[in-house]
C-alpha cells in the first residue's frame, strides 16, 4: 500500500482562524510610538475594517470588542497636539464612525481613557457639530 | 423680519387661508383658533370646538375655503363657512390610533391623513351618500405617519414615516378625477402603489444614504420633480424622480430639523430644535446639497469693554473669562420651530422679544416656486414672519437660486 510521505502538518492548521475578515491587527499596539501619519493611517484601517466587513460574518460580539478596545488604544496613543490634524483629516462619514467610537469608549471607562477621549470628543465636536452625536444616538447601525 | 406672541402654550399647528388674513392654530389642547389681522394686532375671531383630543393637524383649503382638522381622538372634521360661522362635519377615517397630519390635495377634492395606525386615509366626498369616505394605504407602511405631502398633479403623496422611510404613493381615486399622466416618478399608478422609497438601496459603504432616523417633514418642489424630506439624525436629503437611485443627503451639525419647505427650485427652508431656519441649496447638474446658510439675525449685543470684575464672575460661573453670549439664543424663536409656511404680511416689524423654538413652517407668498416671504409657529406660542429679501440682505454670504 502507498505510504504518504510529504508533510501532514497542513493538517492541523485552523484555515478559519486566518479567515481575512476575522483579521486584526495585532502588531499596531506596539508600534504606536512612531509619528503622528502612521497613527492617522491606523485610525483609518480601522474604519475601513469596521465598514467594509460585513456584518453578517462578524458573529460575535467579542469582535466588536477586540475593535473597540483597539481604537481605544490607538485614541489614547495620539499627543494631543496631533489629535486636531487626525479629526481634520477625516470625511464627514469618519467623524461621525469617530464619534461613535468615542462614546463606546466612554462606556467602559478604565485609566485615562475617559479623560483621553473628552479632547478626542472637543476636536470632533469642533468638526462634526451637534449632528454628528445626534447620528451615534440614532444610528441603527451600532459600533 | 416680524414676531408675534399669540399665547404661552406651543402652537401645535396653523394653517393660513388664502389672502393670508386670517390664521388658523390649535393652542395645544382640543380647540382651533382662528384669528384675524386687524393693522398690527391679531384678534381672536372663532373658536371650533368640536375635537375630544389635541388637534394635530390643521389645513386650510384657499379656494373652496374649507378648513380640515385632525386630532388625536381619532377623527377628522371639515368645517365650511356658514353665515359667518364655521360648521364641522365629521370624516370616519377608520383608524384605531391618533391621527398625526392632514393635507389638503392640490384640487382641494380630497384630503389625505396620517396616523399612528400605520397607514395614510385619503378622503374624499361622495356625493349620492352626501358623506366624506375613506380610503387606506397600508403597504408597506411600518411606522406612524409623521409628515404628508401632495405632488402638484393631485394624484402622488409624499409620506414620511417613524420607520426611518420616505415614501411616494399613488392615491389617485377614480370617482373623483381623470387618469393622471406618467411623471418622473413614474407613469403606472394605481391607487396604493408606492412609485419611491428612500433607503431601498444602500451601497455597503454608505452609512448614511436616505438617514437612519424618524422622517419628520417631507416636501415636493413646485414643479414636483424634487423631494426633500427632514430626519432625526440630523440629516436632510433631496431625490429626483426619475433619478431616484441616487438620493442626496447633507448631515447637518444642527439639531434635528422638524419642517421643511422649498422656497426656489433649488433651495429649501427647513427649521427645527435649533430655533432658526436654516437654508440649504441643491444643485440638480452636481447632484449636490450644500448648506447655504443661517436666516435669523440676532440683535446685535452692545459691545462694551468687560470688566475685571465680570471677568471674575464669569470665570466661578461659567469656567471661561469670555462673555457668555451663547447662553441666550440668539434667534428669533427661543424653542423649537414645528411649522413653516410661505407668506406674505403687508409690512414687517421689528419686535424685541424673547421667543421658544420653532415647529412648523409655511410658505406664505409667492409659492414654492418663488417665495418671498415664509412663516414659522413654534413651541414658544409665537409666529415669526420671515422676508427672503431683507434676509438675502441682511447676510451677504446668502444666495438663494
Amino acid at each position: 500500500m502507498a505510504k504518504n510521505t510529504d508533510s501532514a502538518r497542513f493538517r492541523k492548521v485552523d484555515v478559519d482562524e486566518y479567515d481575512e475578515n476575522k483579521f486584526v491587527d495585532e502588531e499596531e499596539g506596539g508600534e504606536n510610538q512612531s509619528g503622528p501619519t502612521r497613527l492617522k493611517w491606523t485610525l483609518c484601517s480601522d474604519n475601513i475594517l469596521q465598514t467594509r466587513t460585513p456584518r453578517y460574518l462578524c458573529l460575535s460580539r467579542c469582535f466588536f470588542e477586540r475593535a473597540e478596545l483597539l481604537v481605544v488604544r490607538v485614541l489614547s496613543s495620539f499627543k494631543s497636539g496631533d489629535i486636531e490634524k487626525a479629526v481634520g483629516s477625516l470625511d464627514k462619514a469618519g467623524v461621525d464612525l469617530l464619534m461613535k467610537y468615542i462614546y463606546r469608549g466612554f462606556e467602559k471607562p478604565s485609566d485615562n481613557s475617559s479623560a483621553v477621549l473628552l479632547q478626542w470628543h472637543e476636536k470632533a465636536l469642533a468638526v462634526g457639530g451637534v449632528g454628528s452625536i445626534v447620528r451615534v444616538l440614532t444610528a441603527r447601525k451600532t459600533v | 423680519m416680524a414676531y408675534h406672541s399669540f399665547l404661552l402654550e406651543p402652537i401645535s399647528c396653523h394653517a393660513w387661508n388664502k389672502d393670508r388674513t386670517q390664521i388658523a392654530l390649535c393652542p395645544n389642547d382640543h380647540e382651533v383658533h382662528i384669528y384675524k389681522k386687524d393693522g398690527t394686532k391679531w384678534n381672536k375671531i372663532h373658536e371650533l370646538k368640536e375635537h375630544n383630543g389635541q388637534v394635530t393637524g390643521i389645513d386650510w383649503a384657499p379656494d373652496s375655503n374649507r378648513i380640515v382638522t385632525c386630532g388625536a381622538d381619532r377623527n377628522a372634521y371639515v368645517w365650511t363657512l356658514k353665515e359667518g360661522a364655521w360648521k364641522p362635519t365629521l370624516v370616519i377615517l377608520r383608524i384605531n390610533r391618533a391621527a398625526r397630519c392632514v393635507k389638503w390635495s392640490p384640487r382641494e377634492n380630497k384630503f389625505a391623513v396620517g396616523s399612528g395606525s400605520r397607514l395614510i386615509s385619503i378622503c374624499y366626498f361622495e356625493q349620492e351618500n352626501d358623506w366624506w369616505v375613506c380610503k387606506h394605504i397600508k403597504k408597506p407602511i411600518r411606522s406612524t405617519i409623521l409628515s404628508l405631502d401632495w405632488h402638484p398633479n393631485n394624484v402622488l403623496l409624499a409620506a414620511g414615516s417613524c420607520d426611518f422611510k420616505c415614501r411616494v404613493f399613488s392615491a389617485y381615486i377614480k370617482e373623483v378625477e381623470e387618469k393622471p399622466g406618467p411623471t418622473a416618478w413614474g407613469s403606472k399608478m394605481p391607487f396604493g402603489e408606492m412609485l419611491f422609497e428612500s433607503g431601498g438601496s444602500v451601497a455597503a459603504d454608505q452609512t448614511l444614504v436616505g438617514g437612519g432616523g424618524w422622517v419628520h417633514s417631507v416636501c415636493f418642489s413646485h414643479s414636483g420633480n424634487r423631494l426633500v424630506w427632514t430626519s432625526h439624525d440630523s440629516t436632510v436629503s433631496v431625490a429626483e424622480g426619475g433619478k431616484t437611485g441616487t438620493v442626496n443627503s447633507l448631515s447637518s451639525e444642527t439639531l434635528p430639523l422638524l419642517c421643511v419647505t422649498f422656497i426656489t427650485e433649488n433651495s429649501i427652508v427647513a427649521a427645527g430644535h435649533d430655533c432658526y431656519p436654516v437654508l440649504f441649496v441643491y444643485d440638480g447638474a452636481k447632484g449636490s446639497l450644500t448648506f447655504g446658510g443661517k436666516l435669523d439675525v440676532p440683535k446685535q449685543a452692545a459691545q462694551k469693554g468687560i470688566s475685571a470684575r465680570e471677568r471674575f464672575q464669569n470665570l466661578d460661573r461659567r469656567a471661561s473669562e469670555t462673555q457668555g453670549t451663547e447662553k441666550d439664543l440668539n434667534s428669533l424663536h427661543k424653542n423649537s420651530i414645528r411649522s413653516l409656511v410661505s407668506f406674505s404680511p403687508p409690512r414687517h416689524i421689528q419686535l424685541n422679544s424673547i421667543v421658544r423654538f420653532k415647529s412648523q413652517i409655511s410658505v406664505l407668498e409667492g409659492g414654492r416656486n418663488q417665495c418671498t416671504k415664509f412663516c414659522t409657529t413654534g413651541m414658544d406660542g409665537g409666529m415669526g414672519l420671515w422676508d427672503v429679501k431683507t434676509l438675502e440682505s441682511a447676510m451677504k454670504n446668502l444666495k438663494i437660486v
